[in-house]
């Protein structure tokens, strides 16, 4: 057994978990938190995707023992109270989903690519960059459309507080 | 899918790693672990303990020198990709590396991890091959062709672990793939280096063997560095990989079309 201290979402949790446990298995079994899925499970579908120390990664091919003390952000710690995460909201507002079983690891994937590339996205990098992530019901057109619209929000939203100073 | 039981080590040293190595009974260097987690997944491996190595310095950092470009075995894709000194030394080579998997891959798995377990349709392979690395373990120094033994084998020993790799800088060199439309794997891939002593054409991909060099492409290119120059050659049929995914004749087609491709368009990467 290997205790793992994590801060999940802005919360530091500790967990007593067997070394084999995934961390997806720990956020699912032992921490309840069920919004990260497990797709195909042989790491390429991407709906177990995760951010870790800022960077998304595919928590199913992660050992939680090895990431002891990281900075983790799951789908659950997007929205604040009712009022949704502007990545959540373009994807309600442009159809992004259908069945809604990738939707977590789409969204944790847009979330940290529009960071990554602070709001500078076109469509051929979101495709590119979406290529760790399956949707077997969208054809991908509206999820690609609504990460472009929140990068755009990003920008709109970096501007404005820049101009602020 | 769960895994079977397992302990997790996480030694800070080559020696204190290879000690628990020879205490564990079926024991694994787990790096990135892209490849070796999701085979314990599937139960398709089982190890009684997972070694952790990606946190021993020997095993981390670029650095160049007036001929090579030294990368730990333990650097991230993600970090090889954009390192500065890799994109401004061999271009091709980071612009492969960009290519590897996908975003969520690169953030974890390493060059090491990907050497180690030589999968035929790997692109770090091609580029070692044609860069003629040297490959630095724990003990001993290889070539690329003395440590490419076929699919997924390698020179390395149970418990040699692999320190870092060294790639030859070329004058210039290209890389052209063909991905599998599904898995993004290469279907066939070329890595084409121009070095001050000749040109070096490593295939990934499409070998049944795995990573090769096509002498015959070397020659032909040498002589005049063109994609013309290939026009008359075809890859050795013998020597292709045929399964559901693509034949041997298309597969020895690709191989061509891959290195005309990476012959014309050098210093960079082209998807195909």
């Amino acid at each position: 057994m290997t205790l793992v201290n994590l801060t999940v979402n802005g919360q530091e949790r500790e967990c007593d978990v067997p070394d084999g446990t995934l961390l997806v298995h720990l956020l699912r079994d032992h921490l309840g938190m069920t919004g990260t899925h497990v797709g195909c499970d042989t790491s390429q579908c991407g709906a177990c995707t995760v951010i870790l120390n800022g960077e998304a990664v595919k928590s199913c091919t992660i050992l939680a023992a090895s990431v002891g003390n990281a900075e983790l952000q799951t789908v659950e710690g997007l929205a604040e109270g009712d009022s949704l995460h502007d990545v959540q909201t373009a994807f309600r507002t442009h159809h992004g989903l259908q069945c809604g079983f990738c939707t977590p690891g789409m969204i944790m994937a847009a979330v940290n690519m529009i960071d990554r590339h602070k709001g500078q996205l076109d469509e051929t990098l979101v495709r590119h960059d979406l290529e760790g992530n399956l949707c077997r019901c969208t054809g991908y057109h509206n999820i690609v459309k609504a990460i472009l619209s929140a990068a755009e929000t990003y920008r709109a939203r970096h501007q404005a507080a820049m101009a602020q100073g | 899918m769960y895994l079977y039981d397992t302990t997790y080590l996480r030694p800070g040293s080559i020696d204190e790693a290879k000690a628990l190595y020879d205490a564990g009974e079926s024991p694994a260097f787990l790096s990135g672990g892209h490849t070796l987690l999701p085979a314990m997944k599937g139960h398709l491996a089982r190890h009684d303990r997972l070694i952790d190595i990606r946190r021993i310095p020997e095993l981390q950092g670029i650095a160049e020198d007036e001929s090579y470009l030294t990368i730990g075995a333990a650097t991230r894709h993600c970090d090889v990709a954009a390192a500065p000194v890799v994109r401004n030394c061999i271009p091709a080579l980071a612009g492969m590396v960009g290519t590897i998997g996908d975003v969520q891959v690169r953030h974890v798995g390493t060059i090491g991890g990907s050497l180690a377990n030589n999968d035929p349709a790997a692109d770090y392979p091609s580029a070692a091959l044609a860069l003629d690395a040297i490959f630095r373990t724990d003990q001993r120094t290889l070539t690329a062709e003395e440590y490419f033994q076929g699919l997924y084998t390698t020179a390395l020993e149970p418990g040699e672990l692999l320190v870092s790799v060294s790639f030859r800088k070329p004058e210039h060199a290209g890389y052209a793939k063909f991905r599998n439309p599904a898995s993004r794997y290469a279907l066939a891939a070329a890595f084409v280096a121009v070095h001050a002593d000749g040109v070096r054409v490593a295939i990934t991909g499409a070998g049944n063997d795995g990573v090769y060099r096509w002498h015959e492409a070397e020659s032909a290119l040498g002589h005049k560095f063109e994609s013309e120059s290939l026009d008359p050659l075809r890859a050795d049929m013998e020597n292709m990989s045929s399964d559901m995914h693509a034949n041997a004749e298309y597969r020895a087609e690709l191989v061509k079309f891959c290195t005309q491709k990476a012959v014309t368009n050098q210093n960079c990467i082209t998807l195909l």
